[in-house]
């Protein structure tokens, strides 16, 4: 198998995406959105319209595990549904989504939906909720292949049956003739996977696939993602708020802030040298049970901006450690900062502590760490 | 608001409790054989659950005590016991003199007064026409009927002010504030009467990352200025580890460890628990891939069919014929408390 960072097209070209709501329609949708005006942001570009997700590029390889690493509102959930053309009513697409090369952002609904499910497959975070409650767990496996694969009644109730294994789901037989209801959630979740995959898609979407799950059944779904990826070599996205699950499973990970991404880099890159001050803040807020127990846990002050009132500039500069007098005039464009490792922030000395080059208010910003 | 007046204004709301906390480390709950159950109807039939069972711990002044277990497991309905919001169908919750759970009527309310609960879904739990200044103060007109408005309303302020907000808030609505401040709001108005401990169910469990250390820290820093005795359920390791002193690890509603958290996160005596360590995803890509680790298979079994014996033996790596006919008491090993017949010969071998 070539090293799937060596193919020369990838297999998911996002260029430019940006997903803008009507005002009123979205602003009470986005937790983000409740958090009160800060005196003196400017509004937002579009006036009738906010944007969640804004100017993101991103290639994915054959293959690879993608993790896209952010809080609610970063605009992560919606990048994902943008891809399939599932976002809510009203949404507005700008930019570009390419699958081998096709444009999907300007597919006609018959044929983009050729594409969902049969080259490009998602799972959600609740798998209670993503399976049909009146239907058997057969009948929902089987009308993926009839839809998608014209396969007949017969053949796919066999290859229903070998996915649930391929799943490690015992017994299938019997699960086949169940209903959603009748399984646990880590079950489900395991369904919820046979069906994205048993058209054997290229792509697999998952928006935080072990969320609702316990840890003891997370770890089980994480080393099964791993294991599907290893032997269909299908690439995964994976958007989660949790910096262990990334670790746990991700190839390279971008991570969002307030619709944009503000770095992206190889997994062991991004934790062993995070050049953006959210990615390093996002690690340290991530308490560990190795080491001593901390008498305190490291937090970010604040909170992330409402869409609809950015902050001028960089849209983190307010709870940054390491702001600049330029950050509240300018966003910082995503620029390389070492081989395969991008990132959009202009302080450009290392992480670690912020250096003399960072104002006076920022360090206060650190010291306060819990304000409001 | 700066930090400093919120350390002041919690030492304020400290003092003014302080006739009434009495002396650290003594006992100020004890639960004893509590079992919880409800009626249900599976495969159309009336059926039991048993939710917990058997359950016994002892909360000290000043102490927080974690409750650990994943869904099902009967973390929720101890706490919904203690608070009479469910009934419990065996044992006693004594508190300060009383047994809780046979209390009624004026003396039932007048506990609830001295045990409050913080909840998860910070927003659910707030009133969306009531201003945070209503909310906050609404405890205060139950209990404390008799107090002159002034002396509420500067009450209300301090409460604010000791869980970082301010004046500023006082007139605004739930929607207005983001999960962590409504979070914020929740634990003012859990604590303005002044109760004797603190019940928190998954205090932080549906804030963001960054929030959610904001909030672990103010309900710590809360804890060691006012001296409360907390519960603090969750299923998340790391929080329990950060906020709680003891720790009870519950599977299937029965407690199958208990141990101070040194002991229990530094010597996980029960298989379960040393399952549990294992799986959370450890933040550093490095070590969660080069570490060996067998995940645990299968779930939890359904609590209408509990397995014979130990609870635990369904997914136990370690099981004998043994864990099947007999179900282990809650016994002394070291520091703690473990129900499983093989945790001595298991205890070393690193399993």
């Amino acid at each position: 198998m070539p090293d799937p960072s060596a193919a020369p097209e990838p297999l998911l070209q996002i260029r430019a995406l940006t997903v803008s709501y009507p005002a009123g329609a979205h602003a009470g949708a986005l937790p983000a959105a409740r958090a009160t005006a800060r005196p003196g942001a400017r509004p937002a570009r579009a006036e009738a319209h906010l944007e969640v997700v804004r100017g993101v590029d991103l290639d994915l390889a054959a293959g690879e595990i993608l993790g896209i690493a952010g809080e609610s509102g970063s605009g992560k959930t919606q990048l994902l549904l943008a891809i399939l053309g599932l976002c809510g009513a009203g949404a507005r697409l700008r930019g570009s989504v390419r699958y081998r090369g096709e444009e999907l952002l300007a597919l006609p609904a018959a044929q983009l939906n050729r594409t969902r499910g049969a080259r490009i497959a998602m799972v959600f975070q609740d798998p209670a909720t993503a399976l049909n409650p009146y239907l058997t767990i057969g009948r929902q496996l089987t009308e993926v292949l009839r839809v998608h694969r014209g396969v007949g009644a017969r053949a796919a109730e066999r290859r229903a049956g070998a996915m649930l294994e391929a799943v490690h789901i015992a017994d299938a037989a019997r699960h086949l003739r169940q209903y959603p209801h009748e399984l646990s959630g880590g079950m489900r979740q395991r369904v919820t996977l046979a069906m994205a995959l048993i058209a054997e898609p290229q792509v697999l979407l998952a928006d935080e696939p072990t969320t609702s799950l316990d840890v003891t059944v997370q770890s089980q779904i994480l080393a099964l993602l791993r294991e599907l990826r290893e032997r269909t070599r299908v690439a995964i996205v994976l958007v989660t708020h949790d910096m262990g699950v990334i670790a746990e499973l991700a190839d390279r990970v971008a991570v969002m802030y307030a619709g944009t991404l503000i770095e992206q880099a190889p997994v062991e890159a991004l934790f062993a040298g995070p050049r953006h001050p959210y990615s390093e803040a996002l690690q340290r807020c991530v308490p560990r049970l190795d080491g001593p127990p901390p008498q305190r846990l490291a937090s970010i002050p604040g909170q992330p901006p409402d869409p609809a009132a950015l902050p001028p500039g960089c849209a983190f500069a307010p709870r940054c450690a390491y702001r600049l007098e330029v950050c509240e005039r300018s966003a910082p464009p995503l620029v390389q900062a070492a081989p395969r490792h991008w990132k959009a922030c202009h302080y450009d000395e290392p992480l670690g502590r912020p250096g003399p080059a960072a104002s006076a208010a920022a360090a206060a910003t650190l010291a306060a760490g819990e304000v409001p | 608001m700066s930090a400093n007046a919120g350390h002041a204004a919690a030492a304020d709301v400290a003092a003014a409790a302080g006739g009434a906390a009495g002396a650290a480390g003594a006992r100020l709950l004890r639960v004893q054989g509590l079992r919880v159950g409800y009626e249900v109807v599976h495969e159309r039939a009336r059926a039991q659950l048993v939710a917990v069972r058997d359950v016994a711990f002892e909360v000290a002044r000043g102490q927080t005590l974690g409750i650990v277990g994943e869904s099902g497991s009967g973390k929720s309905s101890i706490a919904r016991a203690l608070l009479r919001l469910v009934p419990a169908q065996a044992g006693q919750a004594w508190f300060l003199g009383q047994d809780l759970l046979q209390l009624r009527g004026a003396r039932l309310q007048a506990m609830r007064r001295h045990l409050q609960l913080v909840f998860q879904d910070p927003l659910g739990s707030l009133d969306p026409r009531m201003s945070i200044a209503e909310t906050v103060a609404e405890p205060l007109r139950v209990f404390e009927p008799q107090l002159p408005d002034a002396d509420r309303a500067r009450r209300v302020l301090a409460m604010l002010q000791a869980v970082g907000l301010s004046a500023a808030h006082l007139q605004r609505l739930p929607h207005e504030f983001s999960g962590g401040q409504a979070q914020r709001i929740g634990i003012a108005r859990a604590l303005i009467a002044r109760p004797q401990l603190l019940l928190c169910d998954e205090p932080l469990s549906s804030l963001d990352v960054s929030i959610k250390s904001q909030i672990g820290n103010l309900l710590k820093r809360l804890q060691q200025e006012l001296h409360l005795s907390m519960i603090f359920i969750s299923h998340d390791l790391s929080a329990v580890r950060f906020a709680c002193d003891r720790l009870l690890v519950l599977y299937l509603g029965e407690v199958v460890e208990q141990a101070d958290r040194d002991s229990l996160f530094g010597a996980p005596r029960h298989p379960y628990t040393r399952a549990l360590l294992q799986a959370a995803p450890i933040p550093d890509p490095r070590r969660a891939r080069a570490r060996r680790r067998v995940p645990l298979t299968g779930e939890m079994p359904s609590p209408l069919a509990p397995p014979s014996g130990c609870v635990f033996r369904t997914r136990c790596p370690h099981a004998l014929e043994r864990c099947a006919r007999e179900r282990p008491a809650l016994r002394a090993l070291g520091a703690s408390l473990v129900a499983c017949h093989r945790a001595e010969e298991l205890d070393g071998a690193g399993a």
